[in-house]
C-alpha cells in the first residue's frame, strides 16, 4: 500500500513536472491523400454526406468520398486541427472558431451553404396537440411551461428530449428558439435524432426536435413564428420559401477556396444532381443564388 | 488463508517475481541459468510495460487537467474555469452548462449523479452476486454449478454499449410503465443497467473467495452438528470477508467508470437533485459526450481533463481504502485463527 502511494506520488510529481513545459499537442499537417476527399461533422448531415459519396463516387471511380460525423463542433475542431478536408455543420461557424483556423491553416476559412433543413419538432402519436409557437417551444424548454394542459393538451408532465452540447441542431435549436437562453437542466441530452425519435415514440408525454429526414413513428407539429401568425409544417415549399420559422442552412467549410478533388466533390452537390440527391434524403435545396 | 486479489495487476507481481527466482536457485549450477534470467527478464519487462503505461496515462491527463489549477494553471483557462468555478455555488446555482455563455462547469451535479447512479449499481448488484456465489460454492450440486458459473461470467462478456441499448429499449421501458415516473430514462434504470455490468465481477471474485476457504472449516463446523447453511452463512462467509470487500471495491470502480450504459441509459440531464428517479449525468457520459467536439485548449477542454484526472484520483483512493480494509480483515482473521 506504501508503494502504491509512492507510486501516485511520482505520478503527480512527474506531472507537474511535464505539464510546466506545456507546448500545444498536434501538428496541422492536414493535407490528404491524393484521391480521397474527407468529410466530417454534423450527425445531421451524415446520410446526406454519405448518400453524395456513393452517388459522386459511382460516376467517379477512383475518388474516395471519406463521411464521418461526430457533430459540427466535432468536425470544426477537426478542421480547425486539420484532421479534414471539408467540414459539415449544421450551424455557422463562430467568430472565435475562424480565428483559429485562420491561425493554424494560414487561410480564410471558406463557408458554402449546401442544403436547407427544416427544424422538426417531434411529439408522441398519441399527442392531440396541432400546433405550438416558438416562444411555446421555448418556454418548454426553459421549463416555464412543464405541464400539457397549459397548452391546452390533456395533463401530464412535459418530458423534454435534446441533443447533445457537441451537436449544431442543440446550438441552433438554442440560439434561435431559446435566443440563447440556456436549456433547462431537466432536458434530456440523447446521442443522435435517431435516439430522440426513439425515446419521444416510447413516451406519451414527450417532446423532442431533430432534422425532418428522421421523423418515423412520431408526430410532426406545425409551427407558427408567434401567437396568431398561420402555423405551418416543415414542408419543402415552407422551408425553402422561409415561412418555415425554424429552417436552417447545412454548411460546408473548408480552409481557403477548395481546390482539386474537393472542389470538384462541393461543386457537384450543388449541381443540379446533387441538389436532387438531398431532396432524396429529406432535405431541401438551397434556393438558387 | 490465500491472499485476495483486490486489483490484480498489482497482486500479481509477487508471484510473478517470486517464481523464476524460485526456479534459478533449483537449477542453480546447471545450464539453465541463462535461459531463466531471459525468462525473468521477458516476465519483469511485460510488468513494467503495464505500470508505464498506467503512469503515462496518468501524466497525459494530468497534464491536461493542470491549466484549470491554481498557481500551476494558466490565466487564460483559469478565467473560464477554476476550483471555485466547479465546486463553488455561481450566480445561478450549481448547473453544468458548457456551450453556455458564459459557460457553467459546475461539478456538482455531475458527481452526484454518478455517485447515484453507483450507489444504485452497487447496491442492486452486491447481494445478488455474493448470494449467487455463495449458493453456487455452498449449496448448488456440481452439475447446477457448472451451468450458473460460466452464465454469469459470460455476462462480462457482453459489450456494455449492448447492456446499454438494452436498458434504453427494454428495462427503462418496463420501469416506466411499472411505477409510472417522469422520467424514463433515469438515475434507477442506469444503476439496473450498471449493475449488469458489475454482476459478473463481484460474482467471479466472491466466487474464488468461498473457494479459498479451506475445506477443513467446512468439515470441522459440519463435525460440530452445524447444518450446511449454519456453515455457509456462519464459518464460510465471515472467512470469505477480505475476498467479498475486494470483490466489491473492484465492483464499484467498475460502476464508477462505466461509460456506455451510464451515457444511453440516463437521459443525460444535469440535474442536482437526490431523487434516484430523476434523469442524471455522470463524469464518464459527459467527457464521452462532449470531448470530441471542443475546441482543444479551452476551458471546456482542460474541464473535461480535470473530470477524468479526478475520476481517476476518486477510483484511486476508494482502491486504497478498499486494500487497507482489506489488509486490516486479513489480519484481524488470521490473529483469530
Amino acid at each position: 500500500m506504501f508503494r502504491m502511494a509512492c507510486l501516485l506520488s511520482a505520478c503527480i510529481a512527474l506531472t507537474m513536472a511535464v505539464g510546466c513545459g506545456q507546448s500545444t499537442p498536434g501538428s496541422g499537417g492536414g493535407s490528404a491523400k491524393s484521391k480521397t476527399v474527407t468529410i466530417k461533422g454534423s450527425d445531421t448531415m451524415v446520410i446526406l454526406g454519405q448518400r453524395w459519396a456513393e452517388t459522386y463516387m459511382n460516376h467517379n471511380p477512383g475518388i474516395t468520398v471519406q463521411v464521418t460525423g461526430g457533430g459540427s463542433g466535432t468536425g470544426i475542431a477537426a478542421l480547425i486541427n486539420g484532421g479534414t478536408d471539408i467540414c459539415a455543420a449544421s450551424r455557422p461557424m463562430k467568430d472565435k472558431e475562424r480565428e483559429q483556423a485562420k491561425a493554424k491553416g494560414g487561410k480564410e476559412v471558406d463557408e458554402i451553404p449546401a442544403a436547407l433543413d427544416g427544424l422538426a419538432v417531434f411529439l408522441h402519436e398519441g399527442n392531440s396537440l396541432e400546433e405550438l409557437t416558438v416562444a411555446q417551444l421555448e418556454d418548454i424548454y426553459t421549463s416555464k411551461v412543464t405541464d400539457w394542459k397549459e397548452l391546452g393538451a390533456p395533463a401530464g408532465k412535459i418530458v423534454c428530449y435534446g441533443r447533445e452540447n457537441s451537436s449544431g441542431t442543440y446550438a441552433y435549436f438554442k440560439e434561435h428558439v431559446l435566443k440563447n437562453k440556456d436549456f433547462a437542466t431537466e432536458v434530456q441530452s440523447l446521442p443522435g435524432t435517431a435516439a430522440i425519435i426513439n425515446a419521444v415514440s416510447k413516451d406519451a408525454r414527450s417532446i423532442g426536435y431533430g432534422g425532418i429526414g428522421y421523423a418515423k413513428g412520431v408526430k410532426v407539429i406545425k409551427i407558427s413564428s408567434k401567437t396568431g401568425e398561420k402555423s405551418v409544417a416543415p414542408t419543402m415549399e415552407n422551408v425553402v420559401s422561409g415561412t418555415y420559422p425554424i429552417s436552417r442552412k447545412l454548411f460546408f467549410y473548408t480552409i481557403g477556396q477548395p481546390s482539386g478533388e474537393v472542389k470538384a466533390f462541393i461543386d457537384w452537390t450543388l449541381s443540379e444532381e446533387g441538389q436532387k440527391v438531398c431532396e432524396q434524403v429529406g432535405y431541401y435545396p438551397v434556393a438558387k443564388k | 488463508m490465500r491472499a485476495s486479489g483486490v486489483l490484480p495487476g498489482r497482486e500479481e507481481v509477487n508471484p510473478v517475481e517470486s517464481r523464476p527466482r524460485a526456479a534459478t536457485a533449483i537449477t542453480s549450477g546447471g545450464g539453465g541459468v541463462s535461459a531463466d534470467r531471459v525468462a525473468a527478464f521477458i516476465i519483469k519487462g511485460c510488468a513494467s510495460v503495464a505500470i508505464v503505461s498506467l503512469v503515462l496515462i496518468f501524466v497525459f491527463i494530468g497534464k491536461e487537467a493542470l491549466p484549470v489549477l491554481p498557481v500551476v494553471g494558466s490565466p487564460d483557462v483559469r478565467e473560464e474555469a477554476d476550483l471555485g468555478k466547479m465546486f463553488l455555488p455561481g450566480e445561478k446555482g450549481y448547473g453544468w452548462q458548457p456551450v453556455s455563455e458564459p459557460p457553467r462547469f459546475s461539478l456538482l451535479p455531475l458527481l452526484v449523479g454518478t455517485l447515484k447512479a453507483t450507489i444504485i449499481a452497487v447496491l442492486t448488484a452486491i447481494p445478488l452476486a455474493v448470494a449467487a456465489a455463495l449458493f453456487t460454492s455452498e449449496f448448488a450440486p456440481t452439475w447446477v454449478r457448472e451451468i450458473i458459473k460460466p452464465a454469469i461470467e459470460m455476462l462480462a462478456g457482453i459489450p456494455s454499449v449492448v447492456i446499454g441499448f438494452f436498458c434504453l429499449m427494454v428495462i427503462a421501458g418496463w420501469l416506466q410503465s411499472l411505477f409510472g415516473w417522469n422520467f424514463r430514462l433515469n438515475a434507477f434504470s442506469a444503476g439496473i443497467g450498471l449493475s449488469l455490468a458489475v454482476i459478473p465481477i463481484v460474482y467471479t471474485m466472491a466466487e474464488d473467495a468461498f473457494g479459498a476457504v479451506p475445506q477443513a472449516f467446512r468439515e470441522g463446523s459440519i463435525a460440530m452438528g452445524a447444518s450446511t447453511w449454519q456453515t455457509a452463512w456462519r464459518v464460510v462467509l465471515p472467512s470469505a470477508a477480505p475476498g467479498l470487500l475486494a470483490a466489491c471495491v473492484l465492483g464499484f470502480g467498475r460502476a464508477i467508470g462505466e461509460t456506455m450504459i451510464v451515457l444511453m441509459a440516463s437521459g443525460n440531464a444535469a440535474m442536482l437533485t437526490f431523487s434516484p428517479t430523476d434523469s442524471i449525468r455522470t463524469f464518464s457520459a459527459t467527457i464521452a459526450a462532449e470531448l470530441g467536439e471542443v475546441v482543444v485548449g479551452s476551458g471546456h477542454y482542460h474541464v473535461l481533463f480535470f473530470i477524468g484526472a479526478f475520476l481517476f484520483v476518486l477510483t484511486f483512493l476508494i482502491n486504497l481504502a478498499g486494500h487497507w480494509w482489506i489488509g486490516k480483515l486479513q489480519r484481524k482473521l488470521q490473529g483469530a485463527a
